[in-house]
């Protein structure tokens, strides 16, 4: 079974030379982490930024520069600033090439709800809608169930939605997953996990077609 | 030289009333309006609806409105990190109005170009949708949002000059640029007021005709909201 780094390495491995990236908030933050450093890739954060870095050296921390998630950030050479406008036309747009976020529950249709549990938590949707109606290639990085055990891969989301039909791919600490016309295609393993484990823990239609290999991190 | 500068804050919120409808640039309390916040609190202006991205923190930002009770609705994308916000919402104090950011921001931007309203694919299939005119173009569904009306327009520069010009810095442009002129009027704080044509026009963000009032913030607190750093090794 896979730890939430566990999820950020191999998702990092979906991240190709070239690609401008948007992060969510949560394990996705930490793919960039993890993506191999002989390949270009620019991160994309929608309150305005591209190009971002790492975070400041203690003390040099700057209120005007911070990502998505309100945090301290550097900028790498090349970077760019822009307004919100302009931000979600990179994402509206399709200019941006992969979208990694996480869900508290995905459908075998590739719906995706991630942003209220109705009387207890309502936070907002932030960018979230704006992503996934818009990018082309959504991960997303989550635990397989919830802490109460239940199944986060259902027939049908039982939260609020976020998007319908949106989702491509979904990396959890038990597997690698393609939202497929048939359901979730089963494509990868985490290590010391077998099939039946992931057939129990998934609600939803589960394809399971020859064998399926081990991830590799 | 349209002269843009107005002395302080007092005279640059001049005829914001109970009631009004603002809009408040930043994201989270990055670039926000510090100083035209901090005199909404001393004006004690109620009844107020704020299109803002976010709603502060409990003691910074909107947050300040938001324990005067001076806030009736937020319209907002994101609204965590705020427990006093979050207990008049679910004991429906304050009413809040969820809207996805880009569309947050393109609303704001279309009450500044002129166009009545957009099409969307954000939100579409979800219950941002629910009541809205829904249509399909090159075979993909796109949800009808309107332009915001708003009375004022709070925004945050780093640099302007008294023909209203601004420059922005970092990721504190967020909202700002698209709340310019969104209002019927747009105030615009800078930290720093510099003398007419020392702004390099290729430089300037937001040209002054979209800014009706200009001030020199008395000073700026620039909170961070969450500190990340590394360790020098």
């Amino acid at each position: 079974m896979l730890d939430k780094i566990g999820i950020a390495k191999r998702i990092a491995k979906e991240v190709k030379d070239g690609y401008y990236v948007n992060l969510g908030i949560g394990i996705p933050t930490l793919v960039a982490n993890y993506v191999r450093d002989d390949i270009e890739v620019e991160f994309q954060s929608e309150n305005g930024v591209l190009g971002m870095g790492p975070f400041p050296y203690e003390g040099e921390e700057d209120a005007d520069l911070i990502n998505a998630g309100k945090q301290t950030i550097t900028t790498l050479p090349g970077a760019s600033f822009f307004d919100s406008s302009l931000s979600f036309s990179m994402i509206r747009g399709q200019h941006v090439d992969l979208t990694i976020l996480g869900a508290m529950e995905v459908s075998e249709e590739g719906d995706i709800a991630n942003w209220k549990i109705p009387g207890k938590m309502v936070k907002g949707m932030g960018g979230a809608m704006d992503l996934v109606a818009s990018a082309q290639n959504i991960i997303v990085a989550m635990m397989h169930t919830n802490k109460a055990g239940e199944s986060k891969l259902l027939k049908k989301c039982s939260l609020p939605l976020t998007g319908v039909g949106c989702v491509k791919k979904i990396v959890t600490n038990l597997a690698v997953l393609e939202v497929t016309e048939d359901g979730f295609k089963l494509l990868e393993r985490a290590p010391g996990i077998s099939v039946e484990d992931i057939k129990k823990a998934t609600e939803g239609q589960l394809i399971v077609d020859g064998e399926i290999p081990e991830m590799v991190l | 030289m349209i002269n843009k500068k107005v002395a302080n804050v007092s005279e640059a919120m001049e005829g914001v009333k109970d009631d009004m409808t603002l809009m408040v640039g930043g994201f989270g309390l990055c670039g926000i309006p510090e100083n035209a916040i901090n005199n909404l609190v001393k004006m004690n202006v109620k009844g107020l609806t704020c299109i803002s991205n976010n709603a502060g923190v409990d003691d910074f930002g909107l947050g300040l409105l938001l324990h005067k009770r001076q806030i009736k609705k937020m319209i907002s994308s994101y609204v965590g990190e705020n427990d006093e916000f979050e207990r008049q919402m679910l004991s429906g104090e304050l009413e809040v109005e969820l809207v996805p950011q880009g569309t947050l921001v393109e609303r704001c931007r279309a009450a500044q170009s002129g166009f009545p309203a957009i099409f969307t694919p954000a939100g579409y299939g979800t219950e941002v949708a629910e009541g809205k005119e829904i249509r399909e173009f090159n075979g993909k569904m796109y949800v009808l949002e309107r332009a915001f009306e708003a009375d004022f327009a709070f925004v945050k520069a780093w640099k302007g000059d008294a023909a209203g010009n601004l420059i922005f810095k970092g990721t504190a442009r967020n909202f700002n640029p698209a709340m310019c002129g969104s209002a019927k009027i747009t105030v615009a704080e800078v930290e720093e007021l510099v003398p007419v044509g020392s702004l390099d026009p290729n430089q300037i963000h937001i040209p002054g005709i979209f800014v009706q009032r200009i001030f020199q913030g008395e000073k700026y607190e620039k909170r961070i909201e969450q500190l990340t750093v590394r360790k020098k090794a």
